[in-house]
């Protein structure tokens, strides 16, 4: 089982787009995926049709995996499931903070699901926190969505200097541009300037679309409505990178 | 959960809302067709151990899947491409190696699989949708039509899958489904909803030979010719098996019922010279058979016998098994045509007609009279037998033994309705012991024999390498060891059978009439 997780301490740039489009390719390649929303604003539960709603909140949850297993909603979609969001989760830092071990708590919980999924996905909520601390240590992958400027370039660095300094387990970090405007000339250049020059940031990158922007009235990932759209080509890219990156064995 | 529909498909529509949800529009996935074939042994033994094996084509690939009581999935094999897919029937060293063949050699055994029903199949789909428009609950409509064993259509069955997390909403959907008219809880799998549909039954084949239904104090000429004709429905029922050579039971299973019937037809309780006309027929029929049996039993031995070589290793005897393989090539040609010439035509038709015009005899008595009268008899001849072998006796005294036993048994057996099902187990089984060891000690001195005859004949065609002559030295070796260790256990069994315990029972099973 991989852990691939969307990360970036700001929000609204793309982090749940991303999570739930690559989710959907990743379970139409034939893998079992989850994909949980850690966001109290329940973005991507919404985009699934999924109530956001826990039994027990984050506090169940946080507590152990039976909570987890029966709080678990199939998805319109074969092979993908969802961990929907509570409105609780806005205590996950707090609750944590009781736990053992609060950075190894989620890779703890999620230990058990091991036989059950092949790649889990966290959708991660915006902030810097002890939530996110966990993620870190959790994943094997973070997909970083990028606003193309220069200063966005200088949060990636952070984030990989913070990582490197883990013990043990380290994720590798996937940076894409995320609504990149083909139209602005700096965009344009950071964005075909840092893939040459390096390793930790994606070749593809994802444009500014309406039709992704769509999702959010559809309630589907992209894959599901519009297929053959640019997006959706872009979407496949960005995943065929990720999973060649984790290094995730074929589907049985 | 699992319904079968009548004619409330119509009235789906209004199902999902009385559940709360609606019907999501098309499809989905879209329609998709499939064949389907069901694959058994001539006698059931997947079906009677709760096992279905069945092989679905579509889309070009095909699959093998066995699935246990619960519809659980056991193992499964990809066929791929379809073209691959094993021409049934089959034994099961025609399916691939792999965990799927494993589980089905214990319960297979030397049999063939044969389809024992086969459909088209059509599914549609049906996706629940809640107040978001999330898809809650699939209803698949899978509506068969059977190809075999005859032409139906079955009812449409349905299936009623839960998306994870949304058991509650496809119960409320389920419970709205059974409401309608013409929806019952399936009782049973596709195979049985096919073989309904076209008026079978599974599991029924009468296959080998086995105890009829009878009545204590049915005349006795009467009940022996329902013995009779019940026996000869195994062996017109195994011809078909035994000529296609399906697989060696067939053949097996057919001697067994002329055996019965050789020794039923010495009971002398049918009227006038049928005994005397019949008798001699009959045995033509089992010598007819005698030649490709006992090639096939060196055959099914040969494995076991080829692990057991110590110098000589699997491939030296190679060329033995060529000459068993075209020996029992031969034999078969010459059991095909006895089965198919006019002989054994005039035997089933004279034979049933004159079965259909036995009237109970005077002064004949009852069945159970008979069956008392004649195992009471049997016992007698297999103690009398049995106690004259001493450690000098030559082999011939061990064989006579062995027929005696048989008699014995098909007595037993035959009349085995009129008896305690658990002093007749147990009875059978203490016989069986003594005939295990006795059918040891013959079989392998008939076959250290023939070793010796297929090893002159060899030499003869110039087919035997040195190698394979001293390989089968060793089996021929290794099949006296067998005898002897045979003998040597005769007395221990011989006791069990005689002492009284067993003797009790006996004397149970020869007292049907005052029970
Ligand atoms: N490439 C894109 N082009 C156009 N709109 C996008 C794109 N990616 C995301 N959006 C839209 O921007 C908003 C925020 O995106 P989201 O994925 O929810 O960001 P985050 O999870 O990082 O907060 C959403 O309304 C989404 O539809
Ligand atoms: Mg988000």
């Amino acid at each position: 089982m991989k852990i691939l997780a969307t990360y970036n301490i700001k929000g609204g740039v793309g982090k749940t787009a991303a999570a739930v489009n690559l989710g959907y390719l990743a379970a139409a390649d034939g893998y079992r995926v989850l994909l949980w929303d850690l966001d109290p604003q329940g973005a991507a539960s919404y985009l699934f049709r999924i109530k956001p709603r826990v039994k027990g909140g984050g506090k169940a949850i946080i507590r152990g995996s039976k909570a987890i297993d029966g709080a678990i909603k199939g998805t319109d979609y074969d092979n993908l499931d969802l961990l929907p969001a509570d409105f609780t989760y806005r205590n996950l830092d707090l609750l944590l903070g009781e736990a053992k071990r609060p950075t190894r708590r989620l890779a703890t919980l999620l230990g058990p699901l091991k036989s059950e999924y092949d790649v889990v996905f966290l959708d991660c909520p915006p902030s810097i926190s002890l939530l996110s601390e966990s993620v870190l240590h959790a994943a094997d992958l973070l997909l970083v969505p990028l606003i193309p400027t220069t200063l966005s370039v200088r949060t990636l660095d952070q984030l990989t200097d913070f990582v490197t300094g883990f013990n043990g387990h380290r994720p590798q970090v996937l940076a894409f541009f995320s609504m990149m405007d083909r139209r602005k000339r700096l965009h344009l250049q950071v964005a075909s300037d840092l893939p040459a020059a390096r390793s930790d940031v994606a070749v593809s990158a994802i444009p500014a679309l309406s039709v992704i922007e769509q999702m959010s009235v559809q309630r589907a990932p992209i894959g599901a409505f519009a297929p053959r759209s640019v997006g959706a080509r872009c979407y496949r890219e960005l995943w065929l990178e990720a999973r060649r990156r984790a290094a995730l064995k074929p589907p049985a | 959960m699992l319904d079968e529909a009548g004619a409330g498909l119509d009235e789906l529509a209004a199902v999902a809302p009385g559940a709360g949800l609606r019907w999501a529009d098309g499809d989905g996935d879209g329609a998709r067709s499939c064949r389907r074939t069901w694959l058994d042994t001539f006698d059931w033994r997947l079906y009677r151990a709760g096992l279905t094996l069945e092989q679905v084509t579509g889309d070009g690939a095909a699959g093998l899947t066995l699935t246990g009581r619960d519809g659980e999935e056991l193992a499964a094999e990809q066929i791929s491409p379809a073209g691959q897919s094993p021409r049934w029937p089959a034994k099961l060293d025609g399916l691939p190696a792999g965990p799927l063949r494993e589980l089905l050699e214990p319960v297979v055994g030397v049999r063939a699989l044969s389809p024992v029903a086969r459909v088209t199949s059509r599914l549609t789909q049906r996706r629940a949708l809640n107040s978001d428009a999330k898809i809650v609950a699939r209803l698949g409509i899978e509506r068969m039509s059977v190809t075999s064993p005859a032409r139906a259509v079955a009812p449409p069955r349905l299936t009623l899958a839960a998306v994870r997390g949304y058991q509650a909403e496809a119960d409320r959907l389920g419970a709205a489904l059974t409401a309608l008219s013409g929806v019952t809880p399936a009782n049973g799998t596709a195979l049985d909803a096919a073989l309904a549909a076209s008026g079978q039954r599974p599991g029924r084949t009468p296959g080998k030979a086995s105890a009829v239904p009878l009545a204590r104090d049915a005349p006795a000429a009467t009940a022996m010719a329902s013995i009779f004709a019940a026996l000869f429905d195994v062996i017109e029922v195994n011809v078909g098996g035994a000529v296609r050579d399906i697989d060696s039971e067939f053949l097996h299973d057919l001697r067994v019922a002329v055996r019965w019937t050789r020794s039923g037809l010495k009971l002398g309780a049918i009227p006038g010279d049928l005994a005397v006309r019949f008798a001699p027929e009959f045995r033509w029929l089992g010598d007819l058979t005698t030649p490709a049996r006992d090639l096939d039993v060196y055959l099914l031995g040969l494995p076991a016998m080829t692990a057991s070589l110590e110098a000589g290793c699997a491939a030296d005897l190679e060329p033995f098994r060529g000459h068993l393989e075209r020996s029992r090539a031969t034999a078969h040609r010459a059991l095909t045509r006895g089965l198919r010439s006019a002989r054994f035509g005039r035997l089933a038709s004279g034979w049933r007609a004159e079965l259909a015009a036995v009237r109970p005899q005077r002064k004949g008595g009852t069945v159970a009279q008979l069956a008392d009268d004649r195992i009471g008899a049997a016992n007698s001849r297999v103690l009398k037998a049995g106690r004259r072998i001493t450690p000098s006796s030559p082999p011939e005294r061990l064989h006579e033994l062995r027929k005696r036993c048989k008699e014995l048994r098909y007595l037993v057996e035959m009349f085995g309705s009129l008896h305690d099902p658990a002093v007749r187990w147990q009875a059978e089984r203490e016989l069986k012991s003594l005939q295990d060891c006795l059918g040891e000690f013959q079989d392998a001195q008939v076959q250290r024999e023939e070793i010796g005859v297929f090893a002159a004949q060899m030499l003869a065609e110039r087919s035997a390498p040195a190698p394979t002559l001293l390989a089968m030295g060793e089996i021929a070796a290794c099949l006296a060891r067998r005898q002897r260790q045979a003998r040597s256990q005769f007395d221990a069994r011989f006791a069990g059978f005689a002492g009284a315990p067993s003797q009790a029972r006996l004397a149970a099973l020869a007292s049907a009439a005052s029970a």
